[in-house]
């Protein structure tokens, strides 16, 4: 199968890639930032996925299927930009994809999508409202594009479309939402509350997403990995220093004192938990994690 | 934690739940705040108030299972008490998960606290998965209307809420019903004050005579009734369903009337009815307003 992957260069884009080629695809690669040592067999275009030469890219080579993991968070980017990069991207990737005859795509999309609040449920499921869009504004580009793949389930009858919702991923690449939030040694916590964070080992999440394009997955599906761990674990476990901050000073501390800067949104997913239920990608795939919760927060620790 | 009871832990570790090798449930539930916060009640249950449970064996060893039951003093001490009593006094011990206001989640400390030790937000999902995962839910059907209730309505009834019907229904889960008696003695509620309870975020503040809501020594008992099975699926007409939820309300109102009877005769020995004509003359009276 010819396969592009736009984001490619990210580091669960790069894990896909090798994943991809092990597997015997043919694979393109879309992504504005170079990847130096991409492996052979690895087509790729420095592109921005809005743009011309992007659309170029489907019209000359025809992939089978695409994987449309090119979208950024709060961490790298500002909110504009996030906005064309997410929701415009997404629907450009949709658009060129339904035009140029991709059977199958599958967008990578984030569990935060369900938000954070004191009213809600662990374990969410699929059919759950996108609670984000009220409890972290700056969320609401990622939401967007969430909905908006999933409107292809009905756009685009003639290809199958796989939404994927997965929780934060934590691995030896030290990249990503998590990651980023852990990375120095002092990590803010809200004084009084320790919410449950879910997260899979990157390797994980790449197989997850390799399998939804290999089975063809049609619909939305929860990615879950091991049970959640409280954050108070999580921080102890990956050997950094707890600073509790009560809520009142919170806005004021963070991007301070050596701690991460944040937007105030992220205050609730301090507060509250955001844990999804990922019974239905299991039943649909048979996917299993290979890394436990455990094994998850080591390797990010030692790597 | 400051105290463990040994004999709190020691139940504790006798408990069926799927705990990782950091003693942490897929829920979030911890071993270690399990054994504070489970010593800290043992105080309560045998040295404070001492509470005494009977018909403890009517609660299945294993299995989802509602345990529903009155309110009765002017904050959840009986809700902590039931949780003390199938942790300490059952033989399997059960971890209760109760039901939890949406306030105490957003209380600083209160929220860690009842998140590691299955006290959850009484939500319905969280009841419809804890049920279907097999686990013990404990639920008051008269909410915080019931924990309103003033010194002199201490043993009645107000006006139970359907939704636990409907989820027994649909999950197919036995109901226990269980009287609490002594909680209206030992938090004599002599108001309410609503206006200060906006203040801090509560429903509201009960006053005492000594003013706090902290509960006097009393002696308590806790009725566990044989379980109740429904057949249904949850889809039935609200008549249906009051007419299940009447025949609940009036087994817990005939084990409240048993429980008091045997503190004013202060004969604890005798068995507990049978559910079989169950027709209390618990005043009513409370409830509809």
């Amino acid at each position: 199968m010819k396969v592009l992957v736009t984001g490619v260069s990210g580091r669960i884009g790069r894990i896909v890639a090798r994943r991809l080629l092990f597997e015997g695809h043919e694979l393109i690669g879309i992504d504005r930032r170079p990847w130096p040592d991409a492996p052979k067999g690895l087509q790729m275009h420095n592109v921005d996925i809005r743009k011309r030469p992007a659309e170029n890219v489907f019209r000359t080579d025809r992939p089978d299927a695409v994987i449309h993991m090119a979208t950024v968070t709060h961490f790298t980017s500002r909110r504009e930009e996030r906005n064309r990069i997410n929701l415009g991207g997404t629907r450009r990737i949709f658009e060129f994809s339904a035009k140029y005859g991709v059977k199958h795509v599958v967008f990578v999309g984030r569990h935060t999508y369900y938000g954070a609040a004191a009213d809600s449920p662990l374990f969410h499921s699929e059919q759950e409202p996108p609670m984000a869009v009220s409890t972290f504004p700056e969320l609401a580009d990622l939401v967007a594009a969430d909905l908006f793949a999933g409107s292809a389930l009905w756009r685009f009858p003639k290809m199958t479309t796989c939404v994927l919702r997965s929780v934060y991923t934590l691995g030896p690449s030290r990249h990503g939402t998590l990651a980023s939030f852990l990375r120095g040694p002092a990590v803010p916590a809200v004084l009084g509350f320790d919410p449950l964070f879910h997260f899979i080992h990157e390797e994980d999440a790449a197989k997850a997403i390799c399998t939804a394009l290999s089975q063809s997955l049609n619909g939305v599906f929860n990615v879950a990995g091991p049970q959640p761990v409280p954050l108070s674990k999580v921080i102890e476990v990956t050997g950094r220093r707890r600073v509790p901050i009560p809520e009142a000073l919170m806005q004021r501390a963070l991007g301070r004192f050596g701690l991460p800067k944040l937007p105030t949104g992220a205050i609730t997913h301090m507060k509250y938990p955001v844990v999804i239920d990922g019974l239905l990608f299991r039943q649909a795939t048979g996917f299993e994690h290979d890394y436990d919760e455990v094994q998850t927060m080591e390797a990010f620790r030692w790597a | 934690m400051p105290f463990i009871d040994p004999e709190v832990a020691a139940q504790i570790e006798r408990l069926e739940l799927p705990f990782n090798q950091y003693g942490l449930d897929p829920y979030g539930v911890d071993k270690d705040y399990l054994r504070g916060f489970f010593s800290f009640l043992s105080f309560f249950y045998r040295k404070w108030l001492t509470v005494d449970a009977y018909g403890i064996e009517n609660v299945p060893n294993q299995g989802r299972t509602m345990v529903v039951g009155n309110h009765s003093g002017g904050i959840a001490l009986d809700g902590g008490m039931i949780i003390a009593s199938l942790m300490l006094d059952k033989d399997p011990p059960r971890l209760a998960q109760g039901m939890a206001e949406i306030f105490l989640n957003s209380t600083p400390f209160v929220s860690t606290v009842l998140s590691r030790v299955g006290q959850f937000t009484g939500l319905p999902e969280h009841a419809v998965r804890l049920l279907e995962d097999d686990r013990l839910l404990m639920v008051f059907p008269e909410g915080a209307r019931g924990t309103e209730k003033l010194y002199p309505q201490r043993n009645s009834l107000v006006r139970f809420g359907t939704g636990f019907i409907r989820l027994a229904l649909q999950t197919g889960t036995p109901i226990v019903p269980t009287a609490f008696i002594g909680g209206g003695e030992a938090i004599p509620t002599i108001a309410n004050l609503y206006r200060i309870g906006k203040l801090v975020g509560a429903p509201y503040v009960p006053v005492t005579p000594w003013l706090a809501p902290l509960p006097r020594p009393t002696n308590c008992q806790i009725y566990y009734g044989e379980p109740m099975v429904f057949e249904g699926d949850g889809s039935e007409e609200d008549d249906v369903i009051t007419s299940y939820v009447e025949q609940v309300k009036s087994r817990i109102g005939q084990l409240i009337e048993f429980g008091v009877e045997n503190r004013q005769r202060r004969d604890f020995s005798r068995p507990i009815p049978d559910g079989a004509d169950a027709v209390s003359g618990i005043p009513n009276e409370a409830g509809d307003r």
